[in-house]
């Protein structure tokens, strides 16, 4: 600890002891045991209480004290347990009986302050830390603490519950790592009386018959075998299995959410050759309703090594809502592939049809969990791709009305879910991630009829609309290629010239999420096949391009920025509004113009990036009206951004502007800017050159004035940039070689005045041999240091933590006097 | 013999005559704090369906002795079967080919035109009536109406029936109603057609015709039109009514409105007696729009709940048809196309111009302008803005700020939208293109729209748009093909769909739902969608149309009143807290439905002159009362005193109904019930009488 602090302790100890001192915020009280901490891990906390004895004096005092603030009480506790977790500071503490006084029955626990949640808390942390030697345990199993943690495992603050819960797991781990880690036998006879005791109880609130108790006792074992990886965990496991089996004999299986969690953390830790687990497993699987099996088999199949029977098992289980639909629905045998074996689940049917939430929860979770698999590695095989996608097509037409099944439950399963928005939705997301494999032509052609369906209702709602633009997406981009061909196949260009008068209209949208979504959609498509002849002859005979110009002016500054990127997009591959034709020969440029236009008068920042991102892109790419006169674009771009008030809006300027000095002096060596190898210095003819474009375009003006920007990230992507100009315009050298006229003395001068604050002050047009001496004159890695620093690097400082806290209260003399 | 308090609330059951005197022997009624009484009358009611419409319902219910009319809607869909009556001489319309039979034979071509393989009858438009023939209808006292959409078939009821009652209806209904009847009238009146068309209405040769004029019902009571003198001579029977108002009806049945939600001024209506309540539900919506909203609490507890008027297009979101109609709009006009929207002056278009007023400026359609074309445009927009009370709350706000609720106001002011009464005059100066056009017929038979129609039809850039969910649009469409222009159907229909009429039911939970037979299976082209219909336990009661139905009514009861000079000669005895009994012999007097219990005559005084008086003259003229009975008998308590006097060998046992106490002795059974006990005895009154008073000694008796 720095001397400044330890000069500055005692008072604070003071402050923090005197219940009429107003008690320091929440944060301060954090700040100051993350500190402790810092220091305790650095040192020996033993040496720090004998050079600080005030800190042992607080601890005292605050036993003393009976009408100090349960927020001080609960920081000591948790101050005594950083200490203590040395364990000759424990030795030490435990002289003074200050442990048992703090955290034994004489202390807060007996008294009224335990009536506050924070107190317990505090209680349970400080133990937390405390506990990390044999001392500890057997303080402990003295002071009957772990019977206090029992207690507090249902207590009604969540959070205190939440927390005794982790520390007997922690309590647990400590014991059973003890002095014979390594040797622990997994057998659990020999264990000792510590983990005995806690396994015990768990045993107890297993056998219980109030749910709460087996729900925190199955969340303690879920935390062991989530974070404990000892032999003894098997041992555990082998001890604590009886009970599971009792718990599924009972209908219904309590705690249900609980125990699936347990036992899917018993199976990742658990090796693969324990049959009994396996079998615990299957066994719950077949107790557990269709609805609570689900997330349990979704846990099995991302099991690496787990067995084929269990794994069919619990896909089985996931397949059985979707066969039920399927079965349902089949207009003629045979539909259900090799969902077959799953359906005719008359729990799953009964599910399904008992309740309309029943039915939609089933299905959705289902609908989830099979996408969630889909692109997992270790997904089933074979992976039932036909019947799935059948599946998924037949709910959609359920929840849209347009299904017309025969039998009985399908009419009944009809009614539930039509217009069911959650179902529709959980099913486009599992149907575009069913895009990733592919199915037989006929079937893909109802995926695209269904989605198109659902495109053109009225009655999709915004997020419906979202899910199926994606969805479309999705296959669309899946869409198989003509042989020998580059173009979209007939297919696709059947879909397309379908689908576009439905984004047409899309886009005409009053709700204005729609049209964002559509345009989202478009610039995703155009991204994609924006050179396929196929696609650029649908999309320009259609009104899609000029209405997506139209929506630049959109009065929702969201639509305005999707609009700006779509624009962009199509401009790039020449599908903007009006083609480039001789008639209208200025049409690309009058983009251009409005895009430049939203850069410098838009009131929302979402355009104004988007309009950036647009630019950036299309210097990047060399687009051809950017080509034409890059120097005027880019001077005309950095004028519009120097002044704009959203950071992120300046930041993108100064990547245009690297983008463009890349492109006059040649690409950095490595995007990253602490490369070691410094970037190859450009030609003396071309660097001149270069320095003048800068130098015409103003782009150092608005780089240096972005080098003092108060938003650290503006600031840091300028001083790389300059640091990337100073590698190839002055790679080598003193600082004094070139240029060191009075011309760089006046810019230095404006630039202290740029850092004080002051910016009405233009830079003038500056000389290359000047720009190179200005950038050595710089110290920018010193800067480029500074700025990686966190932005209150100074203030963080303990010391200034510490002198805050006393200035709160009044006890530092030199701020008496600035009251007023 | 005994007798629980309880069971005195099964009221012995009697026949109600007017000025009849009860026997108090067998009448005994529980006497309640207010000093009423109940009485149970036999009486069911009826309702007689007028209208095979579930949307434009007329539906007559007998109902304690009143006969009341619900809803007078007018079915206009016959108007399809008719040509267009163009505002401007139409050539292609002129020029239509006349139909002639298979066998060549042309004697119908003068009445019936064909057009694009349909026929049309070139003549006046028609109208179904409700069903006259059902019941008399100058026997209706009183008509409800429920919305100005349910009124339209009025000046029919009113003027040719013999009717002589008041129709009640709120100021909105009335004032809105009357504007829909002006605008009928004028669009029909004005465009007078020589030619009435008679001849295919005759039944062989009807039989002869192509659907859908062969399938046609009734057309022998297809009328004309109403004139406006008929419309003025009908709406002055209205008395104006306003919601929770309630209104008496010959002392008998009270009738309340209640805000039903769908348009400006609609209601359900409550038909009450003070035992039987009947809910009129008819046109009601859920959703926010511009009126007042439903009043759903005031409905619970119905015996009798008929539901009519549910939204015509279940399948179809209202919010999603608006989005499209904008959608469809901007993209037509965006092209350079003109955009017609063939509506009712009054309704959904103040939503709709509410959509557009957020929308067009959105959509970069500030200089498009919109026209609103009806004889009574300008006064539909005027009454919008000043019927505030019947608004919605936050257009109520609007009025204290004070701002037009609607923003079709400012639409107006800054020329966005103009309202002329025809296409004729000023809007043929201010017409410019591309535009947005308000007008009606909805059916496309009458009114400005057929000029545009004709107009604009020829044009792939124009569209038109159906909102109205009144007509199917193809059939409105089939004399304007072929056809050029764009078709939009958006039908928007704010009422009730079975979803919400599924939760409306659960919450106010009528004992009986009768509603139209469409609402009971799903509609014929969507027979899997079980969720098209009604779904309510027990199954709702359907009706047809020119069908009777007998409205089930458990409760049948009516309230008296006891006059207070023989309620204080009542000596009521309370036989347990709350609850006390009391003999009554009394005059029950009935007069207009109300009815009254008075004290009974006092027996005439002797008039002298006899100075013996015969032992008759001292007994009163009814029988001389037994005592009533009430409490109960303790077993325990009864077999101790049984022993105290001196009965020995009493064996107890226990029934299904209660106790029999053996006296094995005496050979006598003592049988002790709820409501009876019976002591069986062999011969020996003495013995019994005995008995009987010990066990008289447990119980009360006044």
């Amino acid at each position: 600890m720095d001397p400044e602090c330890s000069r500055l302790l005692p008072a604070l100890c003071a402050v923090l002891a005197d219940p009429r001192q107003p008690v320091a915020d929440d944060t301060c009280l954090e700040k100051l045991l993350d500190w402790f901490t810092a220091v305790t891990e650095a040192g020996s906390s033993l040496l720090l209480l004998q050079e600080n004895p005030c800190l042992v004096e607080l601890l005292f005092h605050v036993l003393k004290s009976q009408d100090l603030s349960s927020r001080i009480l609960s920081f000591s506790l948790r101050l005594a347990g950083i200490f203590a977790a040395q364990e000759n500071c424990f030795q030490y503490l435990q002289q003074g009986e200050l442990l048992p006084m703090l955290f034994g029955e004489v202390g807060p626990l007996g008294g009224t302050s335990w009536t506050a949640p924070t107190v317990r808390s505090g209680w349970i942390q400080g133990l937390h830390t405390l506990a990390q030697h044999p001392s500890a345990l057997r303080f402990l199993a003295a002071c009957g603490a772990v019977d206090t943690i029992f207690s507090l495992q249902g207590d009604p603050s969540l959070f205190v519950a939440s927390a005794a819960g982790q520390l007997l797991v922690h309590i647990l781990d400590l014991a059973m790592r003890g002095p014979a880690e390594g040797h622990r036998s997994p057998q659990a006879c020999d264990w000792p009386a510590c983990a005995q005791k806690i396994v015990g109880h768990i045993e107890d609130s297993l056998c219980s018959t109030a749910i709460p108790q087996v729900t925190q006792a199955l969340s303690v074992l879920t935390t062991v075998f989530g974070h404990c990886h000892g032999l003894w965990t098997q041992g555990l496991w082998v001890r604590l299995s009886p009970f599971v089996a009792r718990l599924l004999e009972k209908d219904p299986v309590p705690a249900s959410h609980s125990l699936v969690d347990f036992l899917l953390s018993v199976a990742r830790s658990a090796p693969s050759s324990d049959r009994g687990l396996w079998e615990t497993l299957a066994q719950t699987l077949s107790h557990l309703s269709p609805t609570q099996a689900g997330p349990l088999a979704f846990g099995i199949l991302k099991l690496q090594d787990c067995p084929q029977a269990l794994r069919t098992q619990a896909f089985g289980i996931l397949l059985q809502p979707l066969a039920c639909v399927l079965e349902a629905a089949a207009q003629a045998p045979g539909a259900l592939g090799l969902l077959g074996a799953a359906a005719g689940d008359s729990v799953a049917v009964g599910t399904l049809l008992s309740s309309r939430p029943a039915c939609v929860g089933l299905l959705c979770c289902a609908l989830a969990h099979l996408g969630l698999l889909q692109p997992l590695p270790q997904r089933p095989s074979p992976w039932p791709q036909v019947p799935l996608l059948g599946a998924a097509v037949t709910i959609l037409r359920l929840c849209s009305g347009s299904a017309a099944p025969t039998s009985d439950v399908g009419g009944r399963l009809c009614a539930i879910l039509v217009g069911c928005g959650r179902v529709q939705r959980a099913a486009l997301d599992f149907l575009g991630a069913l895009s990733q494999g592919t199915g037989p032509q006929e079937l893909v052609t109802q995926v695209f009829s269904v989605l198109l369906e659902y495109l053109v209702s009225p009655e999709s709602s915004s997020m419906v609309l979202k899910k199926a633009f994606q969805a479309t997406l999705g296959w669309l981009l899946r869409s198989p290629k003509t042989p020998g061909c580059c173009d979209l196949d007939p297919h696709t260009q059947l879909f397309l010239r379908e689908l576009l008068p439905v984004l047409q209209k899309r886009l005409c949208s009053p709700c204005w999420e729609v049209r964002d979504s559509g345009l989202e959609f478009l610039t995703q498509m155009t991204r994609h096949w924006g050179g396929q002849a196929g696609f650029r002859q649908a999309l320009l005979a259609s009104e899609v391009p000029e209405l997506t110009k139209q929506l630049l002016r959109d009065p929702e500054s969201y639509v305005r920025a999707s609009a700006v990127t779509a624009t962009g997009q199509l401009s790039s591959w020449g599908l903007c509004a009006t083609p480039a034709s001789p008639e209208r020969p200025g049409a690309q440029q009058s983009l251009l113009a409005e895009l430049l236009h939203i850069l410098s008068t838009d009131s929302e920042g979402f355009p104004r990036r988007a309009v950036m991102q647009v630019f950036t892109e299309w210097l990047r790419d060399g687009h051809t009206d950017v080509a034409e006169d890059a120097e005027r674009f880019v001077a005309g771009v950095l004028q519009a951004v120097s002044r704009d008030l959203d950071w992120e809006v300046r930041a993108q300027g100064l990547e245009l502007a690297l983008v463009f000095l890349e492109q006059l002096l040649g690409q950095r060596g490595s995007h990253c800017p602490c490369a070691v190898a410094p970037p190859e210095a450009a030609p003396p003819g071309l660097l001149a050159h270069a320095l003048q474009v800068l130098g015409r375009v103003q782009l150092f003006e608005f780089a240096l004035r972005a080098l003092f920007d108060c938003d650290r990230p503006v600031a840091q992507k300028s001083c790389d940039l300059l640091l990337f100009l100073r590698a190839k315009a002055a790679p080598c050298g003193s600082p004094r070689e070139a240029g060191d006229g009075p011309n760089v003395a006046s810019v230095g001068a404006t630039l202290q005045k740029w850092q004080a604050g002051e910016q009405g002050q233009p830079l003038g047009l500056l000389e290359p041999a000047a720009v190179v001496a200005l950038l050595r004159s710089i110290d920018l890695e010193g800067l480029r240091d500074t700025l990686a620093e966190s932005s209150d690097h100074v203030e963080k400082s303990p010391q200034s933590l510490l002198q805050d806290m006393l200035a709160a209260v009044g006890a530092l003399g030199e701020s008496g006097a600035d009251c007023y | 013999m005994s007798r629980y308090p309880d069971l005195c609330l099964n009221l012995k059951e009697c026949v109600c005559q007017e000025m009849g005197t009860i026997d108090p022997s067998i009448f005994w009624a529980l006497l309640f704090k207010g000093g009423f009484y109940g009485m149970k009358k036999r009486e069911v009611g009826g309702k007689y369906c007028l209208s095979g419409h579930p949307t434009l319902p007329c539906n007559v219910l007998k109902f304690k002795s009143t006969t009341i009319m619900l809803d007078c809607g007018l079915d206009m869909t016959s108007t399809l079967n008719f040509l267009p009556l163009p505002l401007v001489q139409s050539p292609r319309l002129s020029n239509l080919p006349g139909w002639s039979l298979k066998d060549g034979n042309a004697f119908l071509d003068k009445e019936l035109k064909e057009c694009s393989g349909h026929v049309f009858v070139d003549s006046v438009p028609e109208f179904c009536l409700p069903e006259t023939e059902l019941i008399d209808l100058s026997t209706v006292d009183v008509i409800l109406i429920s919305n100005y959409h349910c009124m339209m078939a009025l000046p029919y009821i009113t003027e040719h029936t013999g009717f002589t009652g008041t129709v009640y209806a709120t100021e909105p209904s009335v004032q809105i109603g009357r504007l829909l009847m002006e605008e009928l009238v004028n669009f029909i009146e004005r465009v007078p057609k020589a030619q009435s068309a008679s001849l295919w209405k005759n039944k062989d040769i009807q039989r002869l015709l192509p659907s859908p004029l062969k399938d046609a019902v009734e057309v022998s009571t297809w009328r004309r039109c109403y004139t406006m003198q008929e419309v003025n001579s009908a709406l002055s029977k209205i008395q104006l009514v306003g919601y929770s108002q309630k209104i008496e009806l010959f002392g008998a049945v009270q009738v309340t409105p209640l805000s039903s939600g769908y348009a400006l001024g609609s209601s359900n209506w409550i038909i009450q007696s003070h035992y039987e309540k009947v809910s009129y539900v008819s046109g009601s919506s859920l959703l926010t729009t511009h009126p007042q909203p439903m009043d759903q609490a005031s409905l619970k507890n119905s015996d009798v709940l008929i539901l009519t008027g549910l939204t015509q297009i279940p399948t179809a979101n209202p919010d999603g048809m608006v989005g499209e109609f904008c959608s469809n709009l901007a993209l037509t006009v965006r092209n350079g196309g003109n955009v017609l929207v063939p509506c009712y002056p009054s309704g959904v278009i103040y939503d709709l111009l509410e959509c557009l007023y957020q929308y067009i400026d959105s959509a970069g359609l500030s200089s498009i302008p919109f026209y609103f074309i009806s004889p009574v445009a300008n006064s539909s927009l005027e009454f919008s803005q000043i019927f505030a009370e019947w608004l919605c709350h936050n257009k109520q706000t609007k009025v204290y700020l004070p701002e037009p609720p609607f923003p079709h106001a400012e639409l107006i002011q800054t020329n966005k939208l103009k309202h002329y009464p025809s296409i004729h005059g000023d809007f043929s100066n201010d017409f410019r293109q591309p535009c947005v056009v308000f007008t009606g017929h909805p059916s496309l038979r009458f009114g400005d729209v057929v000029h545009f129609m004709e107009l604009w039809g020829k044009s792939s850039l124009n569209t038109v748009i159906f909102t109205e969910p009144d007509f199917s649009y193809l059939e409105a469409l089939a004399p304007y093909q072929p056809l050029a222009m764009k078709c939009i159907y958006c039908p928007i229909d704010t009422r009730l769909n079975f979803i919400q009429v599924s939760k409306l039911l659960k919450e106010v939970q009528p004992l009986h739902v009768v509603c139209p037979e469409q609402y009971t299976q799903p509609p014929p082209a969507q027979s899997h969608r079980m969720d098209l219909m009604i779904d309510c336990q027990p199954p709702a009661m359907s009706y047809r149309r020119a069908e009777v139905l007998a409205l089930p009514f458990k409760r049948r009861y009516e309230k008296i009143e006891i006059m207070p000079e023989l309620a204080d000669s009542l000596v009521p005895m309370e036989i347990k807290p709350g609850v006390s009994l009391a003999t009554v012999s009394a005059v029950l007097h009935t007069k207009d439905n109300k009815h009254i219990l008075q004290p009974p005559p006092r027996p005439a005084q002797p008039t002298g002159g006899k100075k013996r008086k015969r032992a008759s003259d001292d007994i009163p003229d009814c029988k001389v009362l037994k005592p009533l009975l009430s409490g109960s008998i303790p077993v325990e308590q009864f077999v101790q005193t049984l022993e105290k006097h001196g009965f020995s060998d009493i064996k107890v046992e226990d029934t299904a109904k209660g106790h029999i106490v053996l006296l094995q002795e005496a050979e006598t059974l003592i049988q002790i019930e709820e409501d009876s006990t019976h002591i069986i005895c062999d011969n020996d009154e003495l013995l019994r009488v005995r008995l009987r008073d010990l066990v008289l000694k447990f119980l009360q008796k006044f």
